[in-house]
Formats: C-alpha cells, structure tokens, sequence
C-alpha cells in the first residue's frame, strides 16, 4: 500500500444526474436520476482500487464521469494534479491521454468495419492529430507500435489484417486491451472487463492485465460485479450501493471483516465454489430490490433493505466513519456515539433541526 | 445434500446426439450425452459458452428450432416413456405440464403486452381445461404467494415491464411450477440477476426442490451455484459430457483435466491467493463444426498423451456414481488398440 504517496487520481464529492424530463413542448425537468450521488476516493500509483456493487449502483457511471464521457454534475477529479471538470478542452484532453478505458462488452466496443490495426492505431491517430503527442508519429512508427502491442497482449501477428468478428471474445477483449495501452498511459479505467467471458478465458484475462500492471506500472480502476473476482485482483475495495461508496478496505481485510450490512450481506450471497464451504455458510437473503435512484434521500440509502435498521438511520445520511485509517465504512452502527437507542421521533425532531443546514450548503 | 437412494428415476437421457446443419458443415452441439435424474434431486449441468448445456435442455423440451436442427439420436425417458417419439399434440401435454423450464433472460421471457394474470391463467387453463377463469386466477395468486412476491393479488394484474429483474424471474418459475411439474429445467435462471437477486432466487428453487420433491435440472456457467445448489454435476465439452460426479466429490478431486483446470482458474474469495497467477487454461474452446474423432479437449490440456489427439475415450467408472471420459484413467492395452485403429482407419 502507498498511503504516503501522492494519489494519482482525486475524486471528490463526484455527482452524476440525469436529468428526468416531461418530454412535451416545455420539456421541464421534473427529476433526476441521481447515478452517482457524492463519492470520494483517491487512487494511488501502482495500484487496482476495485469498484464493486449491483447493476445500477452507478460504478460505470463512476468510471464514465471520471474520463469526462459524461460532465460531472459537480464534484472534482484531479488527475495528475489538473482537475478535469474546471480544465479547458485541450488540458483535459492532454490529461487524458493517459487514462485509458476497457469496456465490457467486446463485440460491442470495436468498430465492426475496421481491421484491428486501425482500431488498435486510433487513440494514436486521433492524438496525433490533435498534436497532443510528445513527438509527432509517422504511420510507419504506429504500425511497428501496433505489432509490439499486438504481440505484449498475446495476440498473433498474423492476424494483422483480420476484422473484429473473426476473433472469439477472449481474443476481442485482447485487442481492447491493446488498444487501451496504445498511448502508454498511466491509469487503465477497466469497466467489467472479464464479466462478458468464459470461466477459463476470464483467467487468461486476468493474468494478463496482472502481467501489465507489473510490466508497464499501470495503476488500475477495476469495476466488476463478480466479488471474487475483484478480490482476486485488487489492492483496495470500494463497496458502492445506489450512487454512493458504503465500504472502503483492503482487499483481503474485507472479505474477512466487512462491516456494513450491506457489504456482509453481498459477501454472502456470492456463491463460492466449494461444496463444503457453501454448505456450511450462513446466508443473509436481501428482501426487495434496490430502489429506484430518481428520489433525493435524507437517510441512510440502504434503509429500506437493512437488516440492521435503527430509527436513527431514516433521516441522517451516515458519514464515512474510521474503522482503521485504511477501512471506512458509512454505516451509523460504526459511529463513536451510540444512536442504536434513539427513538424514532426524536430522531426526527434531530433531523429537522438540521434539515436546513445541508440544503444550504448545497 | 445426497443421493436418496430408492428414489424413484424420473428422467433418464441417453446417447441424446442432437445436430444443427450449418452452411459451414454439421455443429455436433449435443453429440451423446447421457444422465438420469430422480426425484427431489438436483442435477447440475456446467460447461462454457457453446458447450451444448442449453441445447440439450432445449432438446429435452423437443424446443429445438427445425430446421436447422435435429435431434439425430438418443433417447429421453419420462418416466419410462421416450418422449422423443411422441406427436406434437402428446408433447404439448407435457411441456409444462410434467417437464417446465424457466429461461435465462426473464426480460424477454414474458410476453410485455400481456398483464401477469393473462400470462399465468393461459398457462394453467391449457393443462387443465376444466378449471375456471375464476380458479386460476386464484391458483396464480397461491403460486405468486409461494414463490414471494408481495400482495399478489395487487401485483398479479401488473403487466411485465412494472416488475424488476428479479421479479421477473419468480413471475417465470410461479408459471413454471403453476402444473406440479416434476421436473424443472433451469437454464442458466440467474445469470442475468444481481448476487442478491441471486441469492433469492436459487434459495427459491432449493425450497421447491425440497417442499414438492421436484427434481431440477440446474445449467449454469457458474461454478459457485452448482456447488451451493446440487448433488450431482455434469461437466460438459463440445457437446458431450466429460465426467459426471457427486458434487463433493467433484470439487474435492476432479478427475478430468477440463473440470480440474475450471475449478483451479475460479478465483476464489475465502482463500487469499493475492498475487498469484490465477491457473488458465490455454487456447480457445473448440469449434464444434466437423470435429475430428479426438478427444475435443487434446489442445488445450496440460496432460495430453498421443492417443488422445487421434481417438475420443471411452467413459471409465470411477465408483460412487463417478464417470470420467478422458484417457488418463484408463489401461494401456486399450490405450494401443484405440491409438492402432484410429491410424488404421486414417490411412484407409
């Protein structure tokens, strides 16, 4: 771990909203849906922070919002020292250069009409003629960067003039990969890069991407579904649920020790695939769904689903509290004062107290 | 979780071979694939993408679009009968009826123009045409209540859109079970949930496989389910089965180099293995148009020997319900013989 040195990437109080609109002459806009709702984080050089959560609890969002594909609502991401929300155009593409994405679906993330060279050439092209390059390439520099890219990510030279639909999915999301690393960057944003592929090839995937974080330092922001999977690969873990971060930890203290609810109750339901342990494992079964993100909240957002709800939590947003100075969590049990007795009413009267404060501050 | 022992077989497939003609050549997508399943047992089916899993369960339903395909061989017993010879008319009585599937994708498995009641009424009404509109619609209610969605007899007039994913699926496997089936096909039925939808539902399925002594077929990708949700397990390959054994045994020594190396490349969560290389096993899975009569699994195993690049091996008991279909368990004579007639038959 490198807490002493300086993050590479800032995230700070980050809000994504779409906008919900009535769709008639007006067009008023009566919602929103609240996809990334306040989370900070920082990530440091050399390492995978692992983004975990449901559909629908905004990590790509993350991952999008932080890449500048979506303008963030509010909030800042300091990348190498420029914050890319205030930047101009051409600082934050210069920025950019050196965060590069995997997506997750590999049918769908490469042109279908251009041969892999050019794909995996593009991000060079493009910066080239953008002039944002450090020294200006010649097509023949590219090609001879593509073949030594080609090969890094365990693709055959041969297939140099093939087109995407004549690879398997495995082979697809090597050329993503190589695509990504095309302009040598600092920071891979990988959203779900493994979850579309076959148990053995989702192997393959992850020793490779291990092989080049060691070989170039890339850092990584890794986002998945599959639990084990980011355990397998991450330094640290971010625990996110409806738009906003409920756990943050190390990787391996996590599964031992989680601490919010929800993050026990996640960790639980993940299968893991050994007879004898699954048997003997206590489950905790969620009730419901997750609710809709259109609404704005004032409680705890897992209080409709919490196994261990207080009257406390339905009307205060839990800050993250320390349970180490490298494991948070935003969960009101973990506060130093014991709200688990207060009543429902007067936790109510509390929050009306201090209802105006947080409305003006925004 | 174990094998009841004088339960009664209530499905038994044998040397199922079901092919799909393709301009490139034949797809063998099921080429002999053979199980029995019995009462209040769950049978797992893993495999990867085009391993054939969902094509045999599909051929079991007689589900299978034709053309392309066909089933070409083989046997499905329901209960001593081969329903693989029954007329369409016969066969609609068991779809449903005695044999019901839940699909993958409970998004597109609903008709979205129809309200949940419409849905659930035809259902039952097509088994038993002596029961009432009103009856049904209050059998539906039971089943919705069963399988846990809240205040059924609101949300039973909902169309499919107004529930979530997860809703969807319990919507699907209350249909499924609307008949008493006996047998339950689950094709991949989380896969497209979340892990606490997952949760839920397998947890579903484990009750009504307990409760009503339904037997399930349960195919899915991941390793995980299977370990948590069924007695025994078949791993497939390119369209046959490679071994068959008691879940725990399969997981505790897996005999063939497939099933070895899909359990070793799972990362796992409970043991720390930080900054080891997850065990991968090389290569792509094979194409399944015109195979070459080999074992199917030859390039990309890590014990491959000659005869398994020119002859398929034989399935060799293990004991206790353990199959295997791989060269390495068996003795060298036939090893020869098969390596002699294969060149034989290549020179000819």
């Amino acid at each position: 771990m490198a807490t002493s040195k300086k993050p590479l990437l800032e995230v700070r109080d980050l809000t994504q909203h779409f906008p919900i609109k009535t769709g008639n002459l007006f067009n008023r806009q009566v919602g929103a849906i609240r996809a990334v709702d306040g989370i900070s984080f920082d990530v440091y050089p050399g390492e995978t922070l692992g983004i975990v959560g449901e559909s629908g609890c905004g990590k790509s969002t993350t991952v999008r919002s932080i890449a500048q594909l979506h303008k963030p609502t509010s909030g800042s991401v300091i990348f190498n020292g420029i914050d890319m929300v205030k930047a101009d155009t051409r600082t934050m593409l210069k920025a950019r250069q050196d965060m590069q994405l995997i997506f997750q679906d590999p049918y769908a993330s490469l042109d279908p009409r251009l041969p892999v060279p050019s794909i995996i050439a593009e991000p060079m092209v493009i910066y080239n003629n953008r002039k944002l390059l450090p020294q200006p390439m010649t097509s023949h520099d590219m090609e001879l960067r593509v073949e030594d890219l080609m090969e890094r990510v365990g693709l055959n030279k041969a297939f140099k003039n093939r087109y995407p639909h004549e690879f398997s999915g495995g082979q697809r999301q090597r050329i993503g990969i190589a695509r990504a690393l095309a302009l040598n960057p600092k920071i891979i944003l990988a959203d779900e890069p493994v979850s579309a592929l076959d148990v053995s090839i989702q192997a393959q995937i992850l020793n490779l991407l291990g092989d080049l974080q060691k070989e170039f330092g890339l850092t990584y922001l890794f986002i998945a579904h599959d639990l084990a999977v980011i355990q397998h690969i991450s330094t640290r873990i971010a625990v996110m649920y409806l738009g906003k971060i409920v756990e943050v930890s190390e990787s391996a203290q996590l599964y031992d020790s989680p601490k919010h609810p929800y993050t026990v109750a996640l960790l639980s339901a993940a299968p893991i695939p050994d007879p004898k342990v699954e048997r003997e494992r206590k489950r905790i079964i969620l009730t419901g769904d997750v609710p809709s993100p259109d609404k704005e909240r004032n409680g705890c957002y897992f209080y409709d689903r919490c196994p261990k709800k207080m009257p406390w939590c339905s009307c205060h947003i839990p800050p993250m509290f320390d349970i180490t100075d490298k494991h948070q969590t935003a969960c009101w049990l973990y506060s130093k004062e014991d709200v688990s007795k207060i009543s429902m009413e007067d936790a109510l009267a509390d929050a009306a107290k201090h209802a105006v404060v947080p409305k003006k501050r925004k | 979780m174990s094998l009841k022992p004088n339960a009664k077989a209530v499905l038994e497939v044998k040397d199922l071979k079901t092919y799909f003609k393709t301009d490139a050549g034949i797809v063998k997508a099921v080429d002999g694939v053979s199980f029995t399943i019995h009462e209040g047992e769950t049978l797992g089916i893993v495999g990867e993408s085009g391993s054939g899993k969902s094509v045999t369960n599909l051929s079991i339903m007689r589900l299978i679009p034709s053309p392309p395909g066909r089933i070409v061989g083989g046997e499905v017993l329901f209960e001593g009968e081969d329903i693989l010879k029954l007329s369409e008319a016969e066969m609609r009585d068991i779809r449903g009826d005695k044999i019901s599937m839940i699909f993958q994708d409970p998004m597109t498995s609903l008709n979205p123009f129809l309200k949940i009641s419409t849905q659930m009424i035809e259902t039952i009404r097509l088994h038993n045409p002596k029961m009432s509109k009103k009856e049904a619609l209050e059998r539906s209610i039971e089943m919705l209540k069963l399988v846990g969605i809240p205040s059924p007899e609101k949300r039973i007039t909902s169309y499919p859109h107004q529930f979530s994913g997860g809703m969807r699926q319990r919507v699907m496997i209350a249909q499924a079970l609307s008949c008493d089936a006996q047998v339950l096909l689950a094709d991949e039925p989380t896969t497209a949930l979340d892990v606490t939808i997952q949760a839920q539902i397998l947890e579903l399925i484990k009750k009504i496989n307990t409760k009503m002594g339904t037997a399930v077929i349960l195919v899915t990708h991941d390793l995980g389910v299977v370990a948590g949700m069924c007695d025994k397990v078949c791993v497939m390959y390119a369209g046959r089965i490679v071994e068959t054994a008691l879940t725990e045994d399969l997981y505790a020594k897996p005999a063939h180099p497939y099933t070895e190396g899909l359990i070793k490349s799972v990362p796992r969560m409970d043991t720390a293995n930080k900054d080891k290389r997850l065990f991968s096993i090389e290569g792509q899975p094979p194409n399944v148009i015109d195979l070459p009569p080999c074992c199917p699994f030859h390039p990309r195993c890590h014990k491959v020997m000659e005869v398994c690049k020119h002859a398929y091996p034989p399935g060799k008991d293990l004991g206790n319900h353990h199959e295997v279909a791989c060269w390495l368990y068996l003795d060298e004579k036939t090893k020869k013989a098969a390596l002699q007639d294969a060149t034989r038959e290549e020179k000819a």
